[in-house]
């Protein structure tokens, strides 16, 4: 699956999306475990209360929030606007 | 790069390069409303001191697409639970610098409080779930913003 990065995540991982090879559906989670597996130095980054994540636009606080194939994910920073 | 909320004709909301006008955007939430007895706008700015640097500009990251859905829930949130009837939701992304516009927020109403008290919540709402990124260029480099606890904690007065 194709995840999103955006802000100070996205240097720091040095791609704006990766794809990760996992099976879906599967929970946000076990994609969290998955990307952090795929970028072992930036575990602290990824972790929950580091790195936000949207399913399809929208902000999911839930890690048990199920994740789709056709879903659109993205992880980021705590925002700064404003 | 601006979008409206087809769903309601009285929120108008948009994320852009372009500067705004603020005498427009006022105008815009009074012309033609003989309902409305208040009108309440917050404009924010780039200052030159954050988080213990000399700044002299910045450049803000969105999410295209998240940000403006991010924007609507907040508007629809905020006129579900206030008497508003206009909302004007400005918010500027990419380079800016010292003194520069960031955002405006403009509700009217037919009375101050729900105009005040919205007006407010959608500024901190958008301060904890809109996704803007602000990169400081300092005199030690840039840097990326880091957000606040007391922006967090201002929603708890919102609970």
């Amino acid at each position: 699956m194709n995840i999103l990065f955006f802000a100070a995540l996205r240097e720091q991982l040095g791609c704006a999306h990766c794809d990760i090879d996992l099976p879906l559906p599967a929970s946000l989670a076990t994609v969290r475990a998955a990307l952090i597996q795929h970028f072992p130095q930036q575990a602290k980054r990824l972790a929950v209360g580091h790195a936000l994540a949207a399913i399809n636009q929208t902000l999911i606080n839930d890690e048990n929030t199920p994740i789709n194939s056709s879903d659109e994910v993205a992880f980021f920073p705590p925002v700064t606007g404003g | 790069m601006s979008t409206e909320n087809a769903s309601n004709s009285q929120h108008y909301i948009a994320v852009q390069q372009a500067d705004f006008d603020v005498a427009h955007e006022y105008a815009e939430l009074r012309n033609d409303n003989r309902s409305d007895g208040a009108v309440v706008f917050f404009t924010g700015l780039v200052r030159e001191m954050n988080q213990g640097a000399q700044v002299s500009g910045l450049t803000l990251e969105h999410y295209p697409g998240m940000t403006e859905k991010a924007l609507q829930q907040i508007v629809a949130d905020a006129s579900t639970r206030w008497p508003i009837n206009r909302v004007r939701l400005i918010h500027r992304v990419g380079a800016l610098a010292i003194s520069d516009q960031i955002v405006f927020v403009g509700v009217s109403s037919s009375h101050r409080e729900a105009a005040f008290d919205a007006c407010y919540y959608i500024m901190d709402y958008l301060k904890n779930r809109a996704p803007f990124w602000k990169k400081e260029v300092t005199s030690q480099g840039d840097r990326w913003v880091e957000a606040l606890d007391k922006d967090k904690q201002a929603l708890d007065k919102w609970q």
